[in-house]
C-alpha cells in the first residue's frame, strides 16, 4: 500500500526531518508511529499525502509514485488519502453536516449520493444527531469524530491520524480510537502518529519509532517504548 | 475543464451562504463599495452635466460671413456652395441685408430707422457653423480668403477662452474621475482581502481535504460578486431618486433654465448600470485577487 526507498527531507531552512527512511506498509495494516517530538513523525505522514516532497528517495501509494504526479493532480491524491489532524481542522463556518459532504462535493459526487453518505459516516463516528451543528458548538471529541467521518468519506484505502488524540482527554481518547479501530476492521489502512504510551500499549499493533529522521524500531504487537 | 452542474449549483449555494455567515465581514465589505459608489456617482453625475454644459456652450459657436456689399446678386448664391464646398463646414444659413437690418431693429427697439430702409448700409451676410465647433477658427480664415467675402467674425478673442477652459475643465474632470475610481478599487479590494485573510486558515483546510483551486476560488467569485452588486443598491437608488428630484427641479426652476442638465432617462440609467459595473467588477477582482495568494500552497 504505501512504500518509502531512501527518503530524504531537508526544509529550506535547512532541517534534516527524514535522514533515509526506507519503508513497507501493507493494505489493511495498523500502524503507530512514535518517537520523540520533532523526530519526523510529521514529516513522514506529510510524504504520503504530498503536504511535502521528499528532498530525494521515492515515496509510492497504491503503487503509483507520487513524484509523477503533476502539482495541480496534487488533489487527486489527497482524495485517495483520509487525513485526520490534532487540530481537527474543521471548517469553522460550515456545519457538521457540511463539512463532511465537503469531502464528496470536491470529488463532483451526485447530491443524492452525498447526502446518503455523510449521513451513514456520522452515524458510523456516532455523532449524526449534531449534523446541524457548527464545530464551535462540539466537544474537542466530538469534532475529532466529525474529522474522522470527513476523512473516510470517500472511502479512502488509507486514513493518516496525525495525532488524532493529542487535543482530548483519556477518557475521549479511548471513543477515537474505537473508531479508528472500527475503520480499519472494514480494511482501511491506518498510519497514527501519536504521543500515547497507553493507547501504543493497550491496543497491540505494529509501531514504527523514528528519531533523527531514521527508523530506530520496527516491530509487530510492539510498545510504546518512551518515557512519558 | 467541464464542471457539473450540481457543482456550480454548490458553488452558487456556498457563495451566498458565505455572505450571510461571514457577518461583519460582509457588512464592512459592503459598506466600503457603498460609500465609495456614492462618492463616484456623485461626481460622475457632476462631470458628465458639465462637459454637457460645456458642449452645450460651445456648439453655440457661430460666425457671420459678411459679404462685400457690392456683389452681384448671383454671386453671393454661388457663394454658398462655396462655403459648403469646405471641409469641416456643418451648416450654412443665408440672411440678407434686409432680413440682417429687420433682426437689428427688432432688437433695438423702436427708433427711427426710415433713413436706413431707404439705404441699408449692412452686408448681406451668411451664418456658418462648422460640425466640431474647435475648427471654426481654421475655417474662418479659409472663409476670409474667399472671393467676395469682406469679413468673417465669429469673437475670436471670446471663443478661444471658451475653448481653453473647458479643455483644462475636461482634463481635470476626467484626471479626478481616474483618481477616484483607482481610489474606489483600492479601497474595497482592500477590504475584500483583509476578510479573506482571516480566512486563509479554511483555504488551507480546503486544500488538505483535496479541493482543487478552482473548486475554492469560484465560490471566492460568486461571493465578490454579490458583495459589489449589494454594495451598489444604495447608490444606485440615490441616483435614481436623487436625479429624478434634481432633474425635475433644474427644469422648474426658470433663473437657470438655460443650464439644462442632460434628461433622466437614459442618463440616470445610464449611470446606475455603470455603477452596477464598477460595483460587481471590483468585488469580484479584489476576491478573487485575494484567494489567489493563498492557493499557493
Amino acid at each position: 500500500m504505501i512504500d518509502m526507498k531512501g527518503v530524504h527531507k531537508t526544509y529550506a531552512n535547512g532541517v534534516t526531518a527524514l535522514n533515509g527512511v526506507d519503508v513497507h506498509i501493507d493494505s489493511g495494516e495498523f500502524v503507530y508511529l512514535v518517537g520523540p517530538s520533532g523526530a519526523g513523525k510529521s514529516t513522514f505522514v506529510k510524504m504520503i499525502f504530498r503536504g511535502e516532497k521528499p528532498s530525494t528517495g521515492i515515496v509510492k501509494v497504491d503503487n503509483k509514485d507520487l513524484s509523477t504526479y503533476k502539482e495541480r493532480h496534487i488533489p487527486k491524491v489527497r482524495r485517495k488519502i483520509g487525513v485526520v489532524y490534532q487540530d481537527f481542522k474543521l471548517l469553522p463556518k460550515l456545519t457538521i453536516y457540511e463539512n463532511v459532504a465537503f469531502a464528496l462535493e470536491v470529488i463532483e459526487e451526485s447530491p443524492k449520493i452525498i447526502r446518503d453518505r455523510v449521513m451513514e459516516v456520522l452515524d458510523l463516528v456516532g455523532i449524526k444527531d449534531k449534523a446541524r451543528s457548527f464545530p464551535d458548538e462540539l466537544s474537542g471529541g466530538e469534532q475529532q469524530r466529525v474529522a474522522i467521518a470527513r476523512a473516510i468519506a470517500n472511502n479512502p484505502k488509507v486514513v493518516i491520524a496525525d495525532e488524532p488524540t493529542g487535543n482530548l482527554d483519556p477518557e475521549t481518547s479511548w471513543g477515537i480510537m474505537k473508531v479508528l479501530e472500527d475503520i480499519n476492521q472494514k480494511g482501511t489502512t491506518i498510519i497514527m502518529a501519536t504521543h500515547s504510551k497507553e493507547i501504543v500499549n493497550t491496543i497491540k499493533r505494529r509501531v514504527i519509532a523514528i528519531e533523527n529522521g531514521r527508523i530506530v524500531r520496527d516491530e509487530a504487537g510492539g510498545e510504546y517504548g518512551y518515557e512519558v | 475543464m467541464g464542471m457539473k452542474f450540481n457543482t456550480a449549483k454548490r458553488h452558487l449555494r456556498e457563495g451566498s451562504k458565505n455572505i450571510f455567515r461571514n457577518g461583519w465581514m460582509t457588512i464592512a465589505s459592503i459598506g466600503a463599495v457603498t460609500v465609495t459608489l456614492i462618492l463616484v456617482g456623485v461626481f460622475l453625475a457632476v462631470v458628465f452635466n458639465l462637459n454637457k454644459f460645456a458642449t452645450n456652450i460651445e456648439s453655440d459657436v457661430e460666425m457671420s460671413v459678411y459679404l462685400d456689399p457690392t456683389l452681384a446678386q448671383d454671386k453671393v448664391q454661388s457663394i454658398q456652395g462655396e462655403l459648403e464646398a469646405i471641409d469641416k463646414v456643418g451648416s450654412v444659413k443665408y440672411s440678407s441685408k434686409d432680413e440682417q437690418l429687420n433682426q437689428l431693429m427688432e432688437d433695438m427697439g423702436q427708433t427711427d430707422w426710415d433713413l436706413f430702409e431707404q439705404d441699408n448700409p449692412l452686408s448681406d451676410t451668411y451664418v456658418v457653423k462648422t460640425s466640431d465647433p474647435h475648427d471654426t477658427a481654421s475655417v474662418a480664415d479659409k472663409i476670409a480668403k474667399l472671393d467676395g467675402v469682406d469679413k468673417v467674425d465669429y469673437g475670436k478673442a471670446t471663443v478661444e477662452n471658451l475653448f481653453t477652459v473647458s479643455k483644462y475643465a475636461r482634463i481635470i474632470g476626467a484626471v479626478l474621475i481616474i483618481g477616484l475610481v483607482f481610489t474606489a478599487i483600492f479601497l474595497i479590494s482592500n477590504t475584500i482581502k483583509i476578510t479573506i485573510i482571516a480566512r486563509s486558515r479554511e483555504i488551507g483546510i480546503m486544500k488538505l481535504v483535496g479541493a482543487t483551486n478552482s473548486f475554492i476560488r469560484w465560490p471566492f467569485f460568486i461571493e465578490g460578486l454579490l458583495l459589489g452588486v449589494l454594495g451598489a443598491i444604495i447608490p444606485v437608488a440615490l441616483v435614481l431618486v436623487g436625479y429624478y428630484y434634481l432633474s425635475n427641479n433644474m427644469t422648474d426652476n426658470i433663473s437657470i433654465g438655460f443650464v439644462k442638465i442632460l434628461p433622466y432617462a437614459p442618463f440616470a440609467f445610464q449611470l446606475s448600470g455603470l455603477l452596477l459595473a464598477i460595483g460587481a467588477i471590483i468585488g469580484v477582482w479584489g476576491s478573487v485577487m485575494s484567494v489567489r495568494k493563498f492557493l499557493k500552497v
